[in-house]
């Protein structure tokens, strides 16, 4: 059994010390971040291809382009996200400075996953070392060659002693949690994050889980269908269904499943050609573990397959496969498989109501999605279902949108990141108050000092709400304000032209 | 049958709330301002009888209990009331070239049932604060108010129903026994206010059921003075703090380190103070509360025989649960009352000799305080401080008054806590973002993606790469400054106009 002692007390060192509290350090080893993904790119391609058999476009974005955003998101961004909030200008406490000081946690424990390795692994710690923390990363061993390729390079180009990352499996997993960590942030299933999470609370840790579940897709009767089914399709079978948002089942009415089955066996033939497996831009499980797993479910249903089926045990390979006339009960719908592969049930429901109560009798998804022409229909579906995140009309589409915060609610996680929620995930927010010895000061607060009398209660009642009211806010100076001004001046020196007062 | 007699049990009044939240009528803002108002109704139409209360509880004088717990509350719902609609409103986000034709926000959407644990020391502030919180931010709310402060709790209990939806919003009572019971239940969020042992149990409890939690906590707030102070002020600052609820504050002053020297001539002025505002017989001013209970009193009065010499004070009276306010000098960092949080009327002082030790055994600790205090004057040494020591919160030459101040989010980290509260911040608590995105099914907004599909090719990465991550050199969004831009041309314009009418004349 590894001893982490070590690993923990260089990272702990190496936080007192204090260097990853400079901005210019934490952006110097953003820069060097950077500079790893475009140096290595063939390297995490390959690596990605070797686990998971991933085709280059779906690395090249899926991962690599991704993660070089986010670096460069951070680096136009972290001066502003880690300058001290002030306070509004408080005409009573003039004399005294308040401001909100973002503080890095300490040592921060990252624990990646393996469906998008260095995604999953590398955006959490570029929050986490954009915050000013040093960090832990575990990347998950069931994506072998992605995590040895991030423990090759990032000794490489970070600071080895502030970012380190462990290898292992399971029980080494085990023996890291026993230590203290100031923040832990999970990728993976509901049941192992329940583990990650309570023991944390042990030593008081907070955590952001971000876990899976099943993510409904409601198909209205008025939807266009055939674009519906193209981007459900689309949604499911990227990663080959590994994905935590994709749309984990359908639930529409009888006629747009017969439609949607048509239009799905037409769109995977134009993608993918007439031999699925022969595609090169499908990728494969990363062991028989995951496979098994989606074929004992396919097989234990109770309904009908109509889009493939077939599976390849040592070509690690599952058909994109639909199945229907599924119920609330099937094996396919137990609440807490989430089936993370590219099997689709659908169920059927015979109207919007009927689609809400049965999303709503589950625990909450990552993600909902709703295909539908009227607007009320979504506003409804939105208003009374609770889901981490939500699209209309597309699935993991909102995934695209920068700064979107990520992240599920109830056993779908907690907590959320991507961009400014990376940075506010990974520090909390310290008060700062300062104040003097000055006399005017002490005048105004002298009241507080006991012997208590009714005459200063009413003092300090007054002052309580003058207080309140007298907050005027300068923090917001912008362009526009110093466009408004550029303008001020220009009609000035009209106004004073007409009238002969300057010369030009 | 529990000695904490209820009309309901907790599990029904938990599903009573969640078949209630599931109704959806505390999403709706004019609900949530309605209950906001009540409670506010409550705590002005009630306000003599919560002081009542906490002078029954904790012999808490009539100024500490209006400035310290009402006031804060009517502030602090007032704020809610002026500002949900803005906190409310969804941020509608900003596109890049793959996402022009869609519309995105975030919304911030409550999470459910919450459950919110009260504390002892100011029970309607700490309890009810929260409360508003949740209110405001659209959730169902189980309130346990502590069982230690006997009739503030029974005082909540009788109000809340009154003046609150009863369905939404309950209040259960019990001790620990009863505690333990309700966290079985599965909650959507848990508001804990209290001690580190009672938060590492919550906390675990919510774990199990995934429960996200905002905690609380305490811990030692440490106070640093060197010899750049006004001595009389800082004396005053540091014991106005101490003095308050008799030390029962979790943002209180916990222990002081300063040299011998400073040591001399604070005491000196502390003594000045004292007397100046309580003479000579401490205990018999109405203006001095009580410590709340024999467990509490035999705690602090074994740190005062076992810990240092008493410098100032040292007195106590165990019928009356009275501790003097005390201070201890020649203390060690290895005494009793420097291994918790003293949550009492004693201060004890221990002596470093430098600003690098006073650090080094702060940060040694291995326990981020909920406060750190530093009384000087020299701006280096505050940065020192500021920039080396985590803390919950930080103050310079004064204490407590963070707390009080609504645009400062107040929290810990590490042991002293997770999350924070107050103003908008315990809106935020008590609410999650989620993130929505609208897409429609006309031609131009599919063509934009069509990309997307397979079967891959080079063009495709590089035609999405561009649309997705290298926009930013061509941001749209400088459209934003557009109608500037044309106000300050037609400024120019209007003096060159001007000019040549002038010039035809």
């Amino acid at each position: 059994m590894r001893n982490y002692d070590q690993v923990l007390e260089t990272a702990r060192k190496a936080f007192s010390l204090g260097k990853t509290r400079s901005v210019s350090f934490r952006k110097q080893q953003l820069k060097n971040l950077l500079r790893l993904f475009l140096e290595n790119e063939k390297e995490i391609l390959n690596a990605l291809n070797a686990d998971l058999r991933k085709c280059s476009f779906e690395g090249k974005l899926g991962e690599c382009e991704n993660l070089k955003s986010e670096v460069k998101h951070m680096l136009r961004n972290l001066d502003h996200y880690s300058a001290p909030e002030t306070l509004p200008l408080n005409l009573l406490a003039f004399l005294d400075r308040g401001y909100i000081q973002r503080e890095p946690f300490g040592v921060v424990l990252v624990i990646g996953t393996w469906n998008y390795p260095f995604n999953l692994s590398l955006q959490p710690l570029i929050g986490a070392l954009a915050a000013g923390n040093c960090v832990i990363l575990k990347p998950s061993e069931v994506a072998p060659r992605s995590a040895e390729t991030m423990a090759k390079l990032l000794p490489k180009y970070l600071d080895a002693e502030c970012y380190q990352v462990v290898l292992g499996g399971a029980e080494d997993t085990q023996q890291l949690l026993r230590h203290r960590f100031d923040y832990i942030f999970y990728t993976g299933s509901s049941s192992v994050g329940r583990i990650i999470s309570t023991a944390a609370a042990v030593n008081l840790t907070p955590v952001t889980l971000e876990l899976g579940g099943k993510s409904p897709c409601f198909i209205d009767d008025d939807a266009d269908c055939r674009l519906a089914a193209k981007r459900i399709l689309w949604g499911k079978v990227m990663n080959l269904g590994m994905t935590c948002i994709a749309p984990d089942y359908v639930l529409c009415s009888k006629q747009v499943e017969t439609e949607f089955v048509k239009v799905a066996k037409e769109v995977l033939e134009e993608w993918y050609g007439p031999n699925l497996q022969k595609s090169g831009d499908l990728p494969r499980f990363p062991n028989q573990k995951q496979l098994m797993r989606l074929t004992k479910m396919l097989e234990a249903t109770k309904g009908r397959v109509v889009v493939g089926g077939e599976s390849n045990p040592e070509g690690l390979w599952l058909d994109p496969t639909i199945v229907v006339d599924v119920d609330g009960r099937d094996s396919l719908m137990e609440p807490q498989n989430e089936i993370f592969g590219p099997i689709l049930p659908i169920v059927n429901v015979g109207c919007l109501e009927e689609a809400i109560q049965f999303i709503n009798a589950r625990p909450k998804p990552l993600a909902l999605y709703i295909f539908a022409r009227s607007n009320s229909k979504c506003e409804r579906m939105l208003e009374q279902t609770s889901s981490g995140g939500a699209c209309v009309n597309d699935v993991i589409w909102h995934n695209l949108w920068p700064g979107l915060p990520f992240g599920g609610v109830g056993d779908s996680g907690q907590g959320s990141y991507h961009g400014k929620s990376s940075f506010d995930t990974f520090s909390h927010k310290k008060s700062v108050l300062v104040r003097g010895f000055g006399y005017f000061s002490e005048k105004l607060g002298e009241a507080r000092y006991p012997p208590y009398n009714d005459s200063s209660l009413r003092f300090f009642t007054f002052l309580v709400k003058y207080f309140e009211a007298s907050n005027v806010n300068i923090n917001h100076i912008n362009s526009s304000h110093i466009i408004s001004a550029i303008f001020g001046a220009v009609f000035l020196f009209a106004i004073l032209y007409a009238f002969n007062l300057v010369c030009v | 049958m529990s000695k904490y007699h209820q009309k309901i049990s907790h599990q029904e009044a938990v599903a009573i709330a969640r078949s209630a939240f599931s109704t959806g009528r505390t999403k709706d803002v004019n609900f949530r301002l309605k209950q906001l108002r009540q409670l506010l109704r409550m705590y002005e139409e009630n306000n003599d009888e919560i002081l009542l209360a906490l002078k029954k509880d904790m012999r808490k004088s009539k100024l500490e209990g209006y400035l310290y717990e009402v006031e804060l509350m009517v502030n602090d719902v007032r704020e809610a009331i002026r500002h949900l609609r803005t906190w409310t409103k969804p941020k509608w986000l900003r596109k890049n070239w793959l996402t022009f034709a869609d519309k995105g926000k975030i919304e911030r959407v409550p999470f459910g049932v919450v459950l919110v644990i009260g504390p002892w020391n100011y029970p309607f502030q700490l309890t009810l604060v929260p409360l508003c919180g949740a209110i405001a931010a659209g959730n169902c709310v189980i309130v346990k108010p502590s069982e230690v402060s006997v009739h503030s709790a029974a005082k909540m209990a009788e109000l809340i129903p009154k003046y609150l939806d009863p369905e939404c919003y309950h209040v259960v009572m019990g001790g620990p026994t009863e505690s333990e019971e309700l966290l079985k239940n599965k909650f959507d969020h848990i508001f804990f206010t209290g001690s580190i042992q009672v938060g590492r149990k919550i906390h675990q409890a919510a774990a199990r059921h995934l429960t996200p939690v905002t905690l609380e906590l305490g811990g030692k707030s440490p106070v640093y003075i060197d010899n750049t102070v006004d001595y009389a002020m800082a004396a005053q600052r540091i014991m106005w703090g101490k003095c308050m609820n008799m030390g029962q504050t979790c943002v209180a002053p916990d222990f002081i380190i300063c040299t011998k020297e400073v040591e001399k001539a604070f005491i000196a002025e502390v003594k000045n103070a004292m007397q100046a505002w309580y003479g000579s017989d401490w205990k018999s001013k109405p203006d001095l509360a009580r410590i709340i209970n024999a467990k509490h009193f035999n705690r602090l009065k074994s740190y005062l025989l076992n810990s240092g010499k008493v410098a100032v004070g040292g007195g106590y009276d165990e019928d009356d649960l009275w501790i003097e306010p005390s201070i201890l000098v020649d203390v060690k960092v290895t005494d009793p009352i420097m291994q918790e949080e003293v949550f009492g009327p004693i201060l004890p002082i221990v002596n470093m000799n430098s600003v690098v030790e006073a650090i080094k055994y702060i940060n040694g600790r291995n326990s981020v305080p909920l406060c750190m205090y530093v009384f000087s004057a020299d701006r280096g040494v505050q940065s020192l401080f500021e920039n080396h020591v985590s803390a919950g919160t930080f103050a310079c030459n004064e204490t407590i008054v963070q707390f009080a101040i609504d645009e400062l989010p107040f929290g810990g980290a590490g042991e002293s806590g997770m999350g924070t509260y107050h103003g908008k911040f315990s809106f935020d608590a008590f609410s999650r973002d989620r993130a929505c995105v609208y897409r429609d099914f006309s031609y131009l907004a599919d063509k934009l993606g069509v990309f997307r599909y397979p079967p891959y090719s080079v063009l495709k990465i590089n035609f999405l790469s561009f649309l997705l991550h290298h926009w930013k050199k061509f941001n749209i969004t400088y459209f934003d400054y557009v109608p500037h831009l044309i106000c300050f041309l037609l400024g120019i314009f209007a003096v060159f106009l001007y000019n040549n009418i002038h010039d035809d004349n």
